[in-house]
């Protein structure tokens, strides 16, 4: 299968651009999970919700020069007000209680945004145009591939190294760190955790919205796009480990590369491939290959 | 408990489902038909969450397996009805068998997370292997032989099975051993010093429940003459989770009364809106903030102020 330099070349930038634009994703989805402990299935929805109302905001500021990434950073803003609005209204009455009440409430918001994007959008499939400078092919010596693909490797870098700045290099960033660790310790202290958790269900929250923004011009915005990210974020938190950053951007790398070079191993069971994988890395390292155990 | 007042209580439910063909509605049998398989599946799933406190995030995967063994053992290999449906059930025991030897290694967050992904795996492969399930196409035209192939029969069919198995895992949680069950629950920790073995004790609970879920699954599958992929994707765990908590998983029957509501609603809702979800999660909702015991729980509180 490797014997053509350019299809393997081919395959490795489509796993590593299938994997960035993952990245950003999970990785909103990995921060709520390592501070606030909430498995938060509405993520995919978020993300989804992000896409159509970048559509509607492309459409909306067509003729302005830039109307794509102006649309994109509108949808990372709506999605963090729509999440502020749930974090203070209804999520903050349940983190005391039994991560069981969690999950169902956020599959009840899996369910609301799912007929709020049917409702304003209809059911049909939609897609936004490239933006403008990205709608043609590079030539990378061997080979040409699109560039916005490579655009969206290079977005997930940014995201990455942005994320690791504001999580280990700011002060800000430390208390996102500390409430990860250890909540009461941090109000013993004075600091008003309910405020970061908030922060952080914002924060994350944009990400997703941001991720379904940039996504929408490569894939088709549909109904269901939601419960399938869903499931793909959690296999790269699971394979990086609970709330871990960097495991997240591992977790990614490797859904992406195996996502392309499956296809070409098992032809047809790369998904067989992707689950199996993650089931391993459950029971040899729970806590994900850069992870920490737990103290029990 | 059973008081004799639950004992009138069910008596009057088992009369009713009895006689619900003489009114001659099609259309109750089958939602009855529906309601009934779906309250054996939520009954199963509440052995894990109710009394064995595990949150299991893939009991989908064993109703799927207990719905393609069922539709592949009589169609594809044309094996004798009861040989094929009783098969059926030990094939979901044995692969709830394998994969809660793993899950149980691991607790809370981590054995939801292992739970979701082997039914993911079990999705994967109904989806690609596509010789055997028909994959995304889904298996159609399962053999369902023709005695039974009637309705009102299979109705009671399903209610004879349905009983069954219930009053089976009523004995089950009421035996020493489902209270063994419910003291690893409530503290996983004492149940260790007094010398229990938490995690063979959560296995055996483990099989149980894919076993009766496998059962559900078959019922389904002759139900409908077909089976769908989707019956093993997330979202068939998430609702089977849901029917239990609407009705509240302190209770045995509770669950039950949630996959009535659940489908009963589901029906009606649908014929007069498409946005049948927003209605479910507020119902959701409710239950989470102002009634977290469920149905069953608030009434049973009612009663207890009443008296």
């Amino acid at each position: 299968m490797f014997d053509n330099p350019m299809l393997t070349f081919i395959q490795l930038l489509n796993g590593l651009s299938l994997g960035m634009s993952l990245f950003v994703i999970a990785a909103g989805l990995t921060l709520i999970l390592g501070v606030l402990r909430v498995l938060n299935f509405a993520h995919g929805a978020f993300y989804m919700l992000g896409g159509y109302v970048c559509f509607s905001l492309v459409k909306l500021l067509s003729g302005v020069p830039g109307g794509f990434w102006l649309a994109a950073i509108g949808s990372a803003i709506a999605l963090a007000g729509m999440a502020y609005l749930i974090e203070r209204t209804m999520l903050r009455h349940l983190y005391e209680r039994d991560h069981l009440y969690q999950l169902l409430f956020t599959f009840a918001l899996v369910m609301i945004i799912g007929d709020l994007v049917r409702f304003t959008w209809g059911t049909q499939v939609l897609s936004v145009s490239l933006p403008p400078g990205f709608k043609g092919a590079v030539n990378l010596g061997i080979a040409y591939y699109p560039s916005y693909r490579l655009f969206l490797c290079l977005m997930g870098v940014i995201v990455a190294v942005g994320m690791w700045y504001f999580v280990n290099r700011t002060r800000a960033g430390r208390f996102v760190r500390a409430a990860r660790q250890d909540r009461e310790m941090l109000e013993s202290l004075g600091i008003n955790v309910g405020r970061i958790y908030m922060l952080t269900f914002v924060g994350g929250s944009a990400l997703a919205g941001f991720g379904g923004a940039l996504a929408a011009p490569a894939v088709a915005l549909s109904q269901g796009m939601d419960a399938e990210i869903i499931v793909q974020c959690f296999i790269i938190v699971i394979i990086g480990g609970l709330g871990s950053l960097g495991g997240a951007f591992l977790g990614a790398l490797i859904l992406g590369l195996l996502n392309s070079f499956g296809v070409m191993l098992v032809p047809n069971f790369e998904i067989v491939l992707i689950y199996l994988m993650m089931v391993v890395v459950l029971m040899i390292r729970p806590w994900g290959l850069l992870g920490k155990p737990e103290a029990q | 408990m059973i008081t004799q007042r639950n004992l009138i209580l069910l008596g009057i439910v088992g009369a009713a489902l009895l006689a619900l063909p003489l009114i001659g509605s099609l259309f109750a049998i089958y939602l009855v038909n529906e309601i009934l398989i779906f309250a054996l599946f939520a009954l199963s799933f509440n052995l894990l969450l109710g009394y064995g406190g595990l949150i299991s995030f893939g009991h989908a995967a064993y109703f799927a397996i207990g719905a393609y063994a069922c539709a592949v053992l009589l169609t594809t290999f044309g094996w004798p009805f009861f040989l094929a449906f009783g098969a059926a059930a030990v094939i979901s025991a044995v692969c709830a068998a394998v994969i809660g030897y793993f899950c149980v290694k691991l607790t809370e967050i981590y054995f939801s997370m292992l739970t979701l992904a082997f039914a993911q795996l079990v999705w994967a492969v109904a989806f690609k292997w596509i010789a055997v399930t028909g994959g995304d196409t889904g298996f159609i035209g399962v053999a369902v032989p023709d005695w039974l192939d009637v309705p009102v029969r299979f109705y009671y069919f399903t209610i004879v099975v349905v009983a069954l198995c219930a009053w089976i895992m009523w004995r089950i949680v009421n035996s020493a051993y489902g209270f063994t069950l419910v003291a690893t629950r409530e503290n996983r920790n004492r149940a260790e010093f007094i010398g229990v073995d938490v995690k063979r004790i959560q296995l055996v609970a483990f099989i149980l429940a894919g076993t009766f879920a496998g059962v559900a699954g078959s019922l389904f599958t002759l139900f409908n003459h077909s089976v769908f992929v989707e019956s093993a994707w997330w979202t068939q765990s998430a609702e089977v989770m849901i029917m239990s908590i609407l009705g509240g998983v302190g209770t045995f029957l509770g669950p039950a009364l949630g996959a009535a509501t659940l489908l009963i609603l589901d029906r009606f809702i649908t014929e007069w809106t498409v946005y049948w979800p927003t209605f479910l999660a507020i119902i959701l909702l409710a239950v989470l903030f102002f009634f977290p015991e469920g149905l069953m729980g608030f009434a049973s509180k009612r009663k207890k102020k009443g008296e």
